[in-house]
């Protein structure tokens, strides 16, 4: 198979094309998610869907792939019009696609699970045959008798994988996959894909990481507000071209001004614990924690999540108490026995990762949001019992200003905003509040790209003001330009602290895969 | 095939729209319920609905029937808004009458201002203890408050009996099971000439008026609205989930015996084996039919004290039995909760995805 690149070379134009899509469009009500929208994909092509959140890119693969039906346009796939009425029949076609997040049985084992989701098979022998065939052909490691409750999110996406390739599908999609893998992990999916590619299978590729974008594909098709922006060779860009041409405007970087030297001043907090066990028995037991953050100073801490960085911040911001006040020592005096309220009244400010039921209530409306963390701070509670809905007015407002959050009002409920002007609201409702510690978890998870740019800039500032910051994350990249010490969890147990002008992506991605390294 | 999905967009009025749909559904079924047993539904609905409006005395007794829903139903629409859920208001409002009505038969005879108002006191008192009850073992023990509040309900109703069939019988009774009828200075004032409107309709408007201003500008309200609706959001914010179970079950507990002494005082007079014709699960459905807005309350509990006239009617004129009463309430809830579910999900027809 693997010649068929050199055949398809000497092929008219229309045949070697796997998938073209016409001039789709679909509207959402009034909002065109997709106008006009023109694709096309090479057999044995890598071909990357670039665009920020809401861009269109998913609504346009879930075109492809039959979940949703276009309002105008057609599809062509191998030469054949193409009309999916749903996702059995774009499989039966030949489309397959890898979602972000995953459909497994956590109670099953691999094998029952890549069964499950082919139509009258049965987790036999013969089965397992074919499964270890695929495997070993596309250097997919997996066992298969294992239930997929222990497995980690790189081993779930390679299930899913595989589920797809056994249906040996002519065109695959794969929707943000590198998202919850380390570097290393994503080198062997790009090693997994390169080899599809070889074999004259198409790959349509969902991502907002430039870096990786550059590395592995062949043409990037830009989109833009519903309509396609421009398709580019991705190799003659540089990541931060692409961001330009994605958003459409000028990119300012960021970088940190001064890399403070966190040895030489005082730490503001210093975390020092034995073994802390989370409520819920699922979660990750945190072992022997040691931190330190000095002011001025941004901490990191990777992982990949479900680590037990959720415990971790529980416990930092008060939501999990822990019975020895020394545990937490925040400018000298012991805090661990303090309730969130009080922590937040000595500039000790939190921003979970969960946006929606966890910083935010969903049904409530931005000005009511803003009672829940900042009413102590902006004298939003008169007599401390009654709320002046004024002042909580004014504030949301400030907020919707200073932080440029595109929202109808402060009477907006927190779901109606997009993950980007909602985190940039949240982000806002803390920093406002002049942390003088500030910790936060997974601030650009789900974020468009100028929002990540803007709150990576509001987060330096503040550090740059003599604030300290943990900051939590999976995002390498976002590790390394922001922080100045970084460290990593795996499997609650946190790594020593390096400085992060000795890291390198490797080093940091081997620390979150919990090996110790010397930088 | 059909399945249902989430709406996008829902507006205010969509749920004030669900209640209507909800109230014609009733109607509909009724009217057709009674055109199966061989009635001509216009005049029986006539009958049962407008006529016993049509007086003085209808006004009367709608307003001392809605005096309880209301009341109950403004401590339970804010209990439900933070996720407590309540169900024995009824044990709650008997304890009331029984407590306030004790305190009434303890200062027999005795004339003074302070009477009536220590009455009203003591059922509110004797209410919340019923309340916290559920709400200690759930804060203690994560003890079901459903189970324990409905089931302190029967618990509440046998006491009473126990109470009016032993100590607080009327010694001049001949047996009776009653208590001495309560002398006039803790007896409620009556509204009007004819009928058993009193006073205590008044203490409902301005429970109702402080109900919607507990939910709007008390930081206390806020905080119960907060943890009903995200108990992680609550926790971020500092608020306590005991406090709130607490609070929610102290003031249902504390209104709903309220509701109770009202009822003795102003209604009944005396104490009975019987003192609720199950105005506290009833209450339930005021509640939702208001959208647990405490001002909504109002003609929430108006209404369905017709349905309480409109049985009664049903009964006199019409002969159909005595359950037609729970049949129209439970008519109500059914569609109500089917309504209120379509003002946040759509149902699709074809195959899902």
């Amino acid at each position: 198979m693997a010649e068929s690149i050199s055949i398809a070379d000497h092929l008219p134009a229309q045949s070697r094309q796997c998938l073209s899509v016409l001039a789709l469009s679909k509207y959402f009500g009034d909002l065109a998610a997709n106008y006009d929208v023109r694709l096309s994909v090479d057999h044995g092509e890598i071909h990357a869907l670039l665009g920020e959140n809401g861009a269109g890119k998913s609504t346009l693969v879930k075109m492809i792939y039959g979940i949703l039906k276009p309002d105008s346009g057609s599809m062509e796939l191998k030469g054949q019009s193409f009309k999916p009425d749903n996702p059995s029949h774009a499989r039966a076609s030949g489309v397959g696609m890898v979602f972000q997040h995953f459909a497994l049985f956590d109670s099953f084992s691999v094998l029952e699970n890549i069964a499950l989701g082919l139509d009258g098979r049965l987790p036999d022998v013969s089965l397992a045959h074919e499964i270890a065939e695929v495997c070993d052909r596309y250097q997919l490691d997996i066992e298969l008798n294992r239930s997929v409750y222990g497995l980690g999110a790189g081993e779930r996406q390679r299930v899913e994988i595989i589920r797809v390739l056994m249906q040996d599908p002519s065109l695959l999609i794969l929707d943000e996959p590198t998202s919850v893998l380390t570097p290393q992990e994503t080198e062997q999916l790009f090693t997994t894909l390169k080899r599809l590619s070889e074999e004259g299978r198409s790959i349509i590729y969902i991502s907002h990481k430039l870096d990786e974008v550059r590395a592995l594909c062949d043409r990037a098709t830009l989109m833009r507000a519903g309509s396609v922006a421009g398709v580019v060779d991705p190799r003659l860009e540089t990541s931060r071209s692409l961001g330009e041409k994605m958003i459409g405007e000028r990119l300012n970087e960021t970088k940190r001004s001064v890399f403070t030297d966190a040895g030489k001043s005082k730490p503001r907090l210093i975390v020092r614990v034995g073994d802390i066990y989370p409520e819920s028995s699922r979660k990750v037991i945190l072992k022997e924690v040691y931190l330190s953050v000095a002011p001025g100073s941004i901490l990191g801490i990777g992982g990949v999540s479900g680590n037990g960085q959720d415990t971790l911040f529980d416990v930092l911001s008060g939501e999990v108490v822990l019975p020895n006040a020394d545990a937490m020592i925040l400018d000298g005096k012991p805090i661990a026995h303090l309730t969130v309220e009080q922590r937040r009244s000595k500039g000790f400010l939190t921003a979970p990762e969960n946006r929606l039921g966890h910083a935010a209530v969903p049904d409530l409306t931005l000005w009511e949001n803003v009672i829940l963390t900042a009413r102590h701070t902006r004298s939003i509670l008169k007599n401390r019992y009654l709320i002046s809905g004024t002042k909580a007015k004014e504030f949301a407002e400030e907020i919707i200003q200073t932080f440029d959050v595109r929202a109808s009002s402060v009477n907006a409920k927190a779901s109606s905003l997009s993950g980007g002007n909602l985190q940039k609201f949240l982000i806002g409702r803390e920093l406002l509040g002049r942390p003088t510690l500030f910790v936060v978890s997974n601030p650009t998870w789900g974020v468009d790209a100028k929002a990540q740019l803007f709150i990576h800039q509001e987060l330096i500032n503040i550090a740059d003001q003599g604030a300290s910051i943990i900051l939590i994350s999976q995002d390498i990249d976002e590790l390394l330009s922001v922080t100045d010490r970084i460290c990593a969890i795996c499997h609650g147990r946190l790594s020593r602290t390096f400085s992060t002008a000795q890291m390198t992506p490797e080093h940091l991605g081997s620390l979150m895969l919990g090996q110790e390294v010397e930088p | 095939m059909m399945y249902i999905e989430p709406r996008a967009v829902t507006r205010w009025y969509h749920e004030w729209l669900a209640v209507l749909v909800a109230l014609l559904l009733t109607v509909l079924t009724v009217s057709f319920v009674l055109a199966l047993m061989g009635l001509d539904p216009v005049t029986s609905m006539k009958l049962i609905f407008i006529r016993p409006l049509n007086s003085n005395y209808g006004i009367s007794e709608l307003l001392a029937k809605a005096t309880p829903l209301i009341i109950v139903g403004v401590a339970l629409a804010l209990g439900f808004r933070a996720g407590v859920w309540n169900i024995g208001a009824e044990g709650q409002l008997v304890m009331g009458g029984l407590c306030g009505g004790a305190v009434a038969l303890v200062f027999y005879g005795i004339d003074g201002f302070w009477v009536l108002p220590l009455v009203l006191v003591g059922g509110a008192l004797g209410g919340m203890a019923w309340g916290a009850i559920p709400a200690f073992l759930k804060v203690r023990f994560n003890a079901n408050e459903i189970l324990v509040s409905l089931m302190l309900t029967y618990v509440a109703i046998l006491l009473l009996s126990v109470m009016v069939h032993g100590p607080l019988r009327d010694p001049d009774g001949f047996n009776f099971p009653e208590s001495r009828l309560f002398h006039d200075a803790v007896t409620l004032p009556k509204l009007f000439a004819v009928g058993r409107g009193h006073i205590g309709f008044l203490f409902a408007l301005v429970l109702a008026i402080a109900g919607t201003w507990v939910v709007k500008r008390w930081h206390l309200g806020f905080e119960m609205r907060v943890t009903g609706l995200s108990p992680r959001a609550a926790k971020f914010a500092g608020y306590s989930r005991d406090r709130t179970i607490w609070m929610a079950l102290l003031i249902g507990g504390g209104v709903s015996g309220f509701a109770g002494v009202v009822e003795v005082t102003g209604n009944i007079g005396q104490l009975v084996p019987n003192i609720s014709p199950s105005y506290g699960f009833t209450a339930i459905i005021v509640a939702f039919l208001a959208r647990l807005y405490p001002l909504a309350v109002i003609p929430a509990g108006l209404l369905v004290a017709l349905s309480y006239l409109a049985g009664e009617a049903a009964q006199l004129s019409l002969g159909v039995p005595a359950a037609s009463t729970q049949v129209f309430q439970g008519l109500l809830l059914f569609f109500l909760l089917g309504t209120s579910m379509i003002v946040n999900y759509r149902i699709r027809f074809g195959r899902s995805i």
